[in-house]
This record gives structure tokens, C-alpha cells and sequence, in this order.
């Protein structure tokens, strides 16, 4: 007998949360990249969670294409990056404000 | 349901070292000074996320998130990093917004605390009828029903990530692409034949007339040349 889903599903959730602190609290757009792919990873855990709780593949072909999405992602954000850097010489997102009021 | 009671001691020890890794790499993220720091701690979490996925009979996605994550999208943050050369130390303790920091923290802790009191008196659906197959149909491996079902059942989904990762290579060239060079400037004359001064701000006169000046410019000489002779 394995361990039951309810503890993965607190340890995802917990997991998630420190990647939204990270996203509200660090200001490197480097870092709050890697934030968000905490999150996408606590909902990955999640999805195979209830996949194997409900008997359902569903669930890991979900992850399998989050998988796919999360590295076009990071491949386009990553290159948004190097042309802000180009122009700004800063990862920081403190100092894109050019659109402020 | 405590823990010990209804799973087997390795399970159990995988479990605990697993959740230590996957939190300690989380922390690590996002308390680090250094981003190199940070991203090797995303690899942390990512393996200790991999041997859950073992750990739930999901062998193909636990190997794909090794490759996938730990081997290219990480690697792809180390190579940015350093190409920009932002990996010094930088200011963690300072707080551009005065109070961000306590509301973020009094936001997630209300966020855990919601899904966790969610999870606990939720009705959990159970009994329900697989759409995609089931897990373990017919008892064959893993690999085998998940790409069954990724042929069969999301067929269209499948083909439109191929769409996906075309479309995010090509805007990924774009976006990195150096931005063309502008032509080399001309040599401008300081005087034009006509006595005007030239102009700076380039907007009076088009093209046209500039390459006829430019002629006019190079022809004078020739002409008063011959005239001498």
C-alpha cells in the first residue's frame, strides 16, 4: 500500500504556495521565471496525484503537454529576457517601468 | 489518514526525503542571492518532483521531467544567466514596496490555509468512469497506455503542440535576434552647393535629393576641371 493521494495533494499545495511568494516577493525576472515553473510543477504533481487516485491516464497526459507548454514558455519568456537586457542592461522588473503613469 | 498506518516503510522514507528535497529546492528559489544558486536548486525540487512521479506508477513522466526539465530547461536558464552575466550576489533584504512582503506572506498563508480546509471537506469524486483508459488497462506498462492515449484520444491536442513549439522557436529567434544595423552613415557635406546648411535632424530632404546633391557634390570639380583645360 503507497502512501495515500492526500499527502501529495498538501506537499503540491505547499509546493505551489512558495512559488507565489516567490513570484510576489523577488524582483529578478530570472527567478520569478523559475517561480512560475514551481507552480507548473505543484500542478503537474497534482494532476498525477489524481491520476492515480481516479485510475484515470488522463491526468499524466495533461502533464505530458503542460511538459511541452512550460518549455515553449520558457524558451519565448527567456528570449523576452535577453532582449529586455539588451536594451535595459537589468534583469530587475523594478526597472521596466516605462509604462508608468 | 496518518501516514504510517496505511503505507509500507520505504514508501513512506521515499515519500518524507522526496517532500524534504521538493520544499528545501523551493526555498532554496526563492531565497538565494545568486540566480546560478537558484537555479540548481530548481533542480533540487525538479528530481525530488521526478521520484514522486515514480513513486505513482508514472515511470515515462518521471523520465521525461529529468530530460525535459532538469536537462534542457534548466540548463536553458544557467546558459541565460551567464550569457547576461547577472550571476553576482544581489540585494535580497531590499524591499522596493514598503509592506509587500507581509501582505504577500499573509496571502499565501490564507491561500494554504483555504486549500487545505478545501481538501479536507471536499466530497472527493471517486468511482468515476475513466474518459482516457484507465491507468493500468490490461496490464501493460505504463509508456504504452499513455501513448496510446496521447495517438488516440488527444490526437488534436497532440498535433497542435507540435503547432506550439514551431510557433515558440521562431518567436524565440525573433525576440533574440540582434536588431538590424542601420545602413552605414553617408559622409554629409558640410556645405551644400546651394549655401544652405546641412541638416541635422535628416527629415527635410528625401533620399532623392540627397543622392543628387551628393553627385552635384563629386561633379563640380570634374567640370571646373575641364574648363580650365
Amino acid at each position: 500500500m503507497s502512501i495515500p493521494g492526500e499527502w501529495y495533494l498538501v506537499l503540491a499545495a505547499a509546493l505551489f504556495i512558495v512559488g507565489a511568494l516567490g513570484l510576489l516577493v523577488r524582483r529578478n525576472v530570472l527567478i520569478m521565471f523559475m517561480c512560475i515553473e514551481l507552480m507548473l510543477n505543484a500542478a503537474n504533481l497534482t494532476f498525477v496525484t489524481f491520476s492515480r487516485m481516479l485510475g484515470d491516464i488522463g491526468g499524466q497526459v495533461i502533464v505530458f503537454f503542460v511538459l511541452v507548454v512550460a518549455a515553449a514558455e520558457v524558451v519565448v519568456g527567456l528570449g523576452i529576457v535577453v532582449a529586455i537586457f539588451r536594451r535595459r542592461a537589468s534583469t530587475s522588473a523594478d526597472d521596466l517601468n516605462a509604462l508608468k503613469g | 489518514m496518518p501516514i504510517v498506518a496505511s503505507a509500507t516503510i520505504p514508501d513512506a522514507l521515499t515519500f518524507a526525503i522526496s517532500a524534504a528535497a521538493i520544499l528545501g529546492g523551493a526555498v532554496g528559489v526563492i531565497a538565494s542571492r545568486n540566480a546560478v544558486h537558484a537555479a540548481l536548486s530548481l533542480v533540487l525540487t525538479l528530481f525530488g518532483i521526478a521520484v514522486l512521479f515514480i513513486e505513482q506508477d508514472a515511470s515515462f513522466l518521471a523520465a521525461v521531467q529529468v530530460i525535459v526539465y532538469a536537462g534542457a530547461i534548466v540548463v536553458l536558464f544557467l546558459f541565460v544567466i551567464m550569457f547576461l552575466g547577472v550571476d553576482r550576489r544581489e540585494d535580497v533584504a531590499a524591499e522596493p514596496l514598503r509592506g509587500q512582503r507581509p501582505l504577500a506572506l499573509l496571502l499565501v498563508a490564507v491561500a494554504l490555509g483555504g486549500v487545505i480546509a478545501l481538501g479536507v471537506n471536499a466530497h472527493w469524486a471517486t468511482g468515476v468512469h475513466a474518459v482516457a483508459g484507465s491507468t493500468t488497462a490490461g496490464h501493460r506498462p505504463n509508456v504504452a497506455v499513455l501513448g496510446r492515449a496521447v495517438f488516440t484520444t488527444y490526437l488534436y491536442a497532440f498535433e497542435a503542440t507540435s503547432a506550439l513549439l514551431v510557433i515558440a522557436v521562431v518567436g524565440a529567434v525573433v525576440l533574440a535576434k540582434r536588431p538590424r544595423v542601420d545602413q552605414p552613415a553617408r559622409p554629409e557635406p558640410l556645405v551644400v552647393p546651394d549655401g544652405r546648411q546641412p541638416s541635422i535632424d535628416g527629415g527635410e530632404e528625401t533620399p532623392v535629393e540627397a543622392a543628387v546633391e551628393a553627385q552635384v557634390g563629386t561633379e563640380t570639380p570634374v567640370a571646373e576641371h575641364g574648363g580650365a583645360r
